[in-house]
């Protein structure tokens, strides 16, 4: 298990490698950058602008100051655009945000989804049943960009109980929108996974002979069937991780939140190419952690695997 | 009875079998698929919308980009939803037309889903046999690339893509096909191993064929039932991401507009009690969504060998 984990660490840093080569590479191919503006700037104001971002360096320079110095000190580098700035300052300022949020509604949709599922397959066939599988199946076509304004429309412009945006510290009723906004359809989808799994599972020879062996329903649901019915959905909340990740991207804009994902629309548009590439390498850090964190609890919950 | 009467007893026994049609493994799966009421239904919706998308226009009063001036001042009020004045869908915030806005956008979205799965059928399916045909240090390295560009958010790139290039249709593909085909060649891969050890191929190789014809005539062909599968499910996520691109603003671009685009504008604008140009959008991305969610399921059912 130990050996696993460190070589599952050591694998996850040519993803990484790859992945800010590859965001660096694609902004240095793009046209125009963050100081060509309507009006030239004279040359030499131009050269010293550079020099001080040290866009004067051959680019394989570049790329190695700055990895290295995310590496070694944990610095993203100054801000292109806000002087004062720097993309640590604009990260730390976004991402407790961002984090606030994204986790509630993985818990949310997790949860919610795991219970949907759960009670569905029991009671196979019953209203409880269909009611279940409706539900999971209208939602599939409700993701955050469509439940946002519908959500809005029905809370804030019709019955007013909530508000359409901003944040305020938190504060329980801003939170309610954005996250059921961003949660719905994976919990539609969790709900339909654990459904089938455990439909299988209780199918299995197994769950037949502790059923005539006479144990209580809750207990074979809970000690013998829960576990391994789990497994298939385990492995889709990676995914949903990584889905809420540029979820949030949106739903930072419209419901105007303040997270990481509004700093990282703003600087594509503006060119900042710093904080671009900040924030798409810690987005890119939390998805492969997450996929990490996911493959462990997979190898707890199948203990057929070997590693 | 001599010999050879018998032989011919014999003979007339299995000559005077009657032939039993053989029901083939696509028969087999239509025959599953069209007992799906909810498939079928899907069907019919999904032929639904495409007849609208074609014929649509021949009904449409105004063009998608034409501004009805007359009723501009007064979009809450006149532009509503009505059959006189022939917006039959009400007009958008500029005063244009919302039935041919919708057929337009319709239209994109429908193209960009079925583009977006095609790019990574080819590519997937193309890229999963040859890996898992090689087999051996070349499977590992095709793999191991893969796994490393999985493990990257796709729609960031797919924002960068379309923020640091143009913002065209051509990009727009360019970005969904790069992400799309990772998890179909990984399927596509697995099915190849187990099918290159089947006898059938092990017999093609001994003839000699060569490993290209073994691919395209063995390996392709009864892969292809879990391909579709999986490319009927790519489709709607297609659809899905390009919305999501196109509600920040960085997809398809005015004048042309996509579901998601329009979906972004009625979500603009629901404060002016505008409320159509909400619902007509979401109306016809949600029945196109769904129908598509439950073909695949559909056709999921009928093909997946898993099941039989």
């Amino acid at each position: 298990m130990l050996n696993y984990s460190i070589r599952r660490v050591l694998s996850a840093i040519p993803t990484l490698l790859v992945l800010v080569i590859a965001s660096f590479l694609m902004i240095k191919a793009a046209p125009g950058g963050p100081f060509t503006s309507e009006r030239p700037l004279p040359p030499q104001v131009l050269a010293n602008i550079e020099a001080r971002y040290g866009l004067d360096q051959p680019e394989w320079k570049q790329l190695w100051d700055y990895v290295t110095g995310i590496l070694f000190n944990f610095d993203f580098g100054p801000s292109f655009k806000f002087k004062d700035r720097d993309v640590n300052d604009i990260i730390a300022q976004g991402f407790p945000v961002t984090l606030t949020y994204g986790t509630l509604s993985f818990l949310v949709a997790s949860t919610v989804g795991i219970a949907l599922g759960v009670a569905a397959a029991i009671r196979h066939n019953t209203w409880l049943d269909y009611l279940a599988v409706g539900i999971s199946f209208a939602a599939q076509a409700l993701p955050n960009f469509v439940m946002a304004p519908l959500l809005v429309l029905i809370f804030t412009y019709k019955l007013g109980w909530l508000p359409g945006g901003g944040w305020y510290g938190g504060q329980w009723q801003y939170l309610i929108l954005p996250v059921a906004a961003l949660s719905t359809s994976y919990m539609a989808t969790i709900a339909r996974i654990t459904r089938s799994s455990m439909l299988e599972v209780l199918h299995s020879n197994y769950i037949r002979t502790a059923a005539a062996k006479g144990l209580p329903a809750r207990s074979i649901i809970w000690r013998h069937a829960f576990k391994p019915a789990m497994m298939p959905v385990v492995s889709y909340l990676g995914p949903v991780f990584v889905y809420m990740i540029t979820g949030s991207v949106f739903v930072d804009i419209y419901f105007s939140t303040g997270g990481l994902g509004r700093a990282y629309v703003n600087s594509a548009l503006s060119r900042d190419y710093a904080v671009l590439l900040g924030v798409t390498v810690l987005y890119g850090v939390l998805t492969i952690a997450f996929n990490l964190i996911t493959d462990l609890i997979y190898g707890w919950l199948d203990p057929k695997i070997r590693y | 009875m001599k010999p050879s009467e018998k032989m011919n007893d014999l003979a007339d026994v299995i000559t005077d079998t009657t032939v039993i049609q053989g029901r083939s493994l696509w028969r087999d799966a239509r025959l599953r698929f069209f007992r799906n009421k909810a498939a079928v239904t899907s069907v019919f919706t999904l032929l639904a919308v495409i007849l609208f998308i074609l014929i649509g226009p021949q009904f449409a009063v105004w063009s998608n980009e034409e501004i009805d001036w007359a009723i501009m001042a007064d979009i809450a009020g006149s532009g509503m939803p009505t059959v006189e004045n022939g917006h039959y869908f009400g007009v958008d915030s500029l005063g244009r037309d919302l039935f041919s806005r919708t057929i337009q956008a319709t239209r994109t979205s429908l193209l960009v889903g079925v583009i977006g799965a095609a790019v990574a059928l080819v590519i997937g399916t193309l890229y999963g046999t040859v890996s898992g045909f090689a087999g051996g240090w070349v499977d590992n390295a095709m793999m191991r690339s893969v796994d490393i560009l999985i493990a990257i958010p796709a729609t960031l790139i797919i924002i960068l893509l379309m923020v640091m290039f143009e913002r065209s249709f051509f990009m727009l593909f360019v970005g969904i096909g790069i992400v799309s085909w990772l998890s179909m060649s990984r399927i596509v891969r697995g099915q190849t191993l187990t099918l290159k050890n089947r006898e059938f191929v092990e017999a093609a190789r001994a003839a000699g064929v060569g490993p290209f014809t073994i691919i395209t005539r063995h390996i392709i062909p009864n892969l292809l039932g879990i391909v579709v599968v999986y490319a009927s499910l790519l489709v709607p996520e297609m659809i899905l991401t390009e919305s999501f691109i196109s509600f920040l603003g960085l997809g398809v671009q005015e004048p042309n507009t996509s579901l998601g685009a329009l979906i972004s504008e009625g979500a603009g604008t629901i404060s002016y009690g505008t409320l159509w140009q909400l619902m007509y959008p979401l109306f016809f991305f949600i029945i196109t969504i769904v129908s598509m969610f439950f073909i695949g399921d559909g056709l999921r059912d009928a093909l997946d060998p898993k099941d039989r």
